[in-house]
């Protein structure tokens, strides 16, 4: 009986060990890598070099205000659309299907498609033309207009990765029993109470977890950008990659890391500390 | 019993043959920094390697893993990288850290193949004894589409164009067309740094890091500055300058040549190729050399010398010229059925390296690791003047100071045409 109690913690053991091998070592070695010198000596050179890179006051502000943008529009979206869903009887299989395509699409490949949109021979170009709006191919991506770089970039995102919002906020949906929102009809909720009342409070863990993911994907961004943007719209996680294998400086490449992981975390337990106390409010 | 007896008997005849198989069949591993385009990787593999006499499986990776790579398995002392192919900057961390056997032999073996003597020289990497066996030669030049020659200012000629030329040609373009049609590979991925390096500092100074802050300099980045007006803004985001010249986002283009030859082959009749601009000091260009090395302890090194000597014969090189865009490295006449495109490229590299005015300059030489922030200083000084409009004097003094302490920490002895210093090469 008494060997009963370890089988539990056997059988996690082995995602333990990968996870310590496979996350938290490099991790560690990372961290380390960023604060010592080719010497082994501890230093804080590769942060000072970091902060005053050409490329660093734009990429962080560029990698936040992604974040900022694309994450409420996704989420609010992901909503709409796992709400609608709900509502639909037949065909609702196949709008899910049709809406969890573009989860199947590698971010480059993404940005690759949105950069045929947005080139000077895309199709946008093409169809402006076609209809007589602009006469000769207009210049979209380049350095001279970073905000239309930044807008095709949201874009992108958008279409990429509201899916994965959408299947954790149509899971979380499906888990609320029907039993409240029809009791909170009987006495007279309107459908926009019901919403704001019932359906939002209970579906705060899933949105969460959607917050979460989304933030932390947000911010290590990268693929999507060097396709549509290349160097002219500098991010974090393209600014640790320059590092690491344009310029061969492992060191500033893993302060660029450290900063996104910091990043992360403070948003993470942002996100855990602001949403608790909202459910624990609504209590 | 004997029935058992059989049975091992078979199973170790088995085994042993396996051992004697893997043994014959393991194929010698050639790691290149070169060809890591996949089309080009393909080329090696199927048409340049082909008629190789044993296996060889080709692997393109870039400088760094490349570079680690081979660092790391002579430190552990299992080598199971063959034979490395690369440029001749890629070699000098594998040297100091002796990681590379030496070829002399393979050089002797070899001498009827007529290698041009400097190539040899600098095989030696400052050594006595051959490092590397010169393997190809490229270099960056110029391409035009036809529509523009009709633009050129009165009395140029694309052989002999100068900067201020070249300035007022796309100037002439944009006020016919509307459109700014010159073109620069200063995406992420391109290789303008080597334009600033390579051609316009030793066009306009004579050197890239002695006379990196001087007076000359300074004008020459207010004078690119201005050229720039007439630049197509997209440069920033092009890697390859043969897409956008296809498409006819430009007319006018500098790469390099491995990265023009679509263009030069697909339409040779739409466009000119033609050697780099000519600054105060004369027309600085930067000649590419590939190598090959053989890392000491390679697991198979008669294979390795087979397949130097293989790629080192006139007709394999003349296929490596016409798959993938590298030129010969012995002295070899080029056949008169080469594509026109190739001809073209060929025609205008001659006249870039053999003309009066000719001003070589070696890629870095000696920054090891240090090469790509080298780069940087270059990459960003250009991206502070020319796009960010920053004062060329402050960008100039502060990235020095950048190139000071590159130059200190590797202690790298000025290479050409920089005059030789002793010791660190010094940023005045």
């Amino acid at each position: 009986m008494r060997s009963e109690r370890y089988i539990p913690y056997l059988l996690i053991l082995p995602s333990v060990v990968f996870l310590l091998f496979l996350f938290a070592w490099p991790l560690l070695e990372a961290l380390l890598l960023s604060v010592r010198d080719s010497g082994g000596q501890w230093t804080l050179e590769n942060f000072r070099r970091m902060a005053a890179d050409l490329y660093f006051p734009d990429a962080l502000k560029y990698t936040l205000l992604l974040t900022l943008v694309i994450v409420p529009l996704q989420v609010v979206m992901a909503l709409g659309m796992a709400l609608l869903l709900g509502g639909i009887s037949r065909g609702r299989d196949l709008f899910l299907y049709v809406w969890t395509i573009p989860l199947g699409i590698s971010d480059l490949a993404a940005g690759i498609v949105w950069l045929s949109i947005f080139t000077e021979r895309g199709y946008l170009n093409s169809f402006l033309q076609g209809i007589g709006l602009i006469q000769q191919p207009q210049l979209w991506l380049s350095y001279e207009t970073p905000w239309m770089i930044f807008v095709a970039v949201v874009a992108a995102e958008v279409w990429r990765a509201t899916a994965i919002v959408f299947v954790i906020l149509v899971a979380g949906l499906q888990l609320i029993p029907k039993e409240y929102s029809e009791a909170a009809e009987v006495f007279g909720a309107t459908p926009w109470q019901r919403f704001w009342k019932v359906t939002l409070p209970l579906l705060m863990p899933s949105l969460q977890v959607a917050l979460i993911l989304r933030t932390i994907l947000a911010l290590e961004v990268f693929a999507v950008v060097v396709a549509l943007g290349g160097r002219n719209l500098p991010v974090l996680a393209g600014e640790a990659y320059y590092w690491y294998n344009a310029y061969q400086n492992p060191g500033v490449a893993a302060a660029y890391a450290v900063i996104i992981l910091g990043i992360s975390v403070v948003a993470t337990l942002l996100y855990l500390r602001l949403m608790r106390s909202k459910q624990e409010g609504a209590a | 019993m004997k029935k058992h007896k059989w049975l091992w008997l078979g199973l170790g005849t088995l085994l042993l043959l396996a051992g004697v198989l893997a043994q014959q069949t393991a194929p010698l591993l050639f790691v290149s920094t070169q060809f890591t385009p996949i089309e080009e990787a393909q080329r090696m593999r199927q048409v340049i390697l082909k008629d190789f006499q044993g296996r060889v499986e080709f692997i393109p990776e870039d400088n760094a893993p490349f570079t680690n790579r081979i660092l790391s398995e002579v430190r552990a002392g299992r080598v199971n990288v063959g034979l490395a192919g690369g440029l001749h900057g890629d070699f000098p961390p594998l040297v100091a850290a002796g990681a590379l056997d030496t070829v002399d032999d393979v050089m002797a073996q070899l001498k009827d193949r007529r290698f041009s003597q400097t190539f040899v020289n600098l095989g030696k990497m400052g050594t006595a004894n051959q490092l590397y066996i010169p393997w190809m030669q490229a270099t960056y030049i110029m391409v035009a589409n036809r529509q523009a020659l009709q633009y050129l200012p009165a009395g140029a000629s694309v052989n002999t164009l100068t900067y201020t030329q070249l300035k007022e040609w796309a100037a002439n373009i944009q006020r016919a067309t509307g459109r700014r049609m010159l073109g620069f590979p200063a995406g992420p991925r391109g290789l303008m740094h080597r334009f600033t390096q390579g051609y316009l500092y030793p066009s306009y100074t004579k050197s890239a890091v002695t006379k990196f802050r001087s007076d000359e300099a300074q004008s020459m980045w207010l004078e690119f500055k201005s050229l720039w007006q007439h630049v197509n803004p997209q440069s920033t985001s092009y890697d390859f300058m043969q897409e956008p010249l296809l498409a006819g986002e430009v007319w006018i283009a500098w790469d390099h040549i491995a990265r023009l030859r679509d263009a030069l082959n697909q339409r040779p009749n739409d466009f000119v190729a033609f050697p780099a601009p000519i600054g105060p000091y004369g027309r600085g260009f930067m000649p590419v050399l590939a190598g090959l090395a053989i890392p000491k302890g390679s697991p198979n090194r008669a294979a390795a010398v087979a397949a130097i000597e293989y790629l080192t014969r006139p007709e394999v090189q003349i296929t490596t010229l016409v798959q993938n865009g590298f030129f010969p490295v012995i002295q070899v006449r080029l056949p008169d059925n080469l594509p026109q495109g190739i001809r073209m490229g060929a025609d205008a590299i001659a006249r870039q390296s053999q003309s009066n005015v000719a001003l070589p300059s070696l890629l870095p030489v000696g920054l090891g690791a240090r090469g790509g922030e080298y780069n940087k200083v270059f990459q960003d000084t250009f991206a502070r003047i020319v796009l960010r409009n920053e004062d060329v004097r402050r960008v100039l003094d502060s990235e020095a100071a950048n190139l000071r302490r590159i130059m200190n920490e590797t202690g790298a002895p000025c290479w050409s045409p920089d005059p030789a210093s002793s010791g660190a090469c010094p940023v005045n």
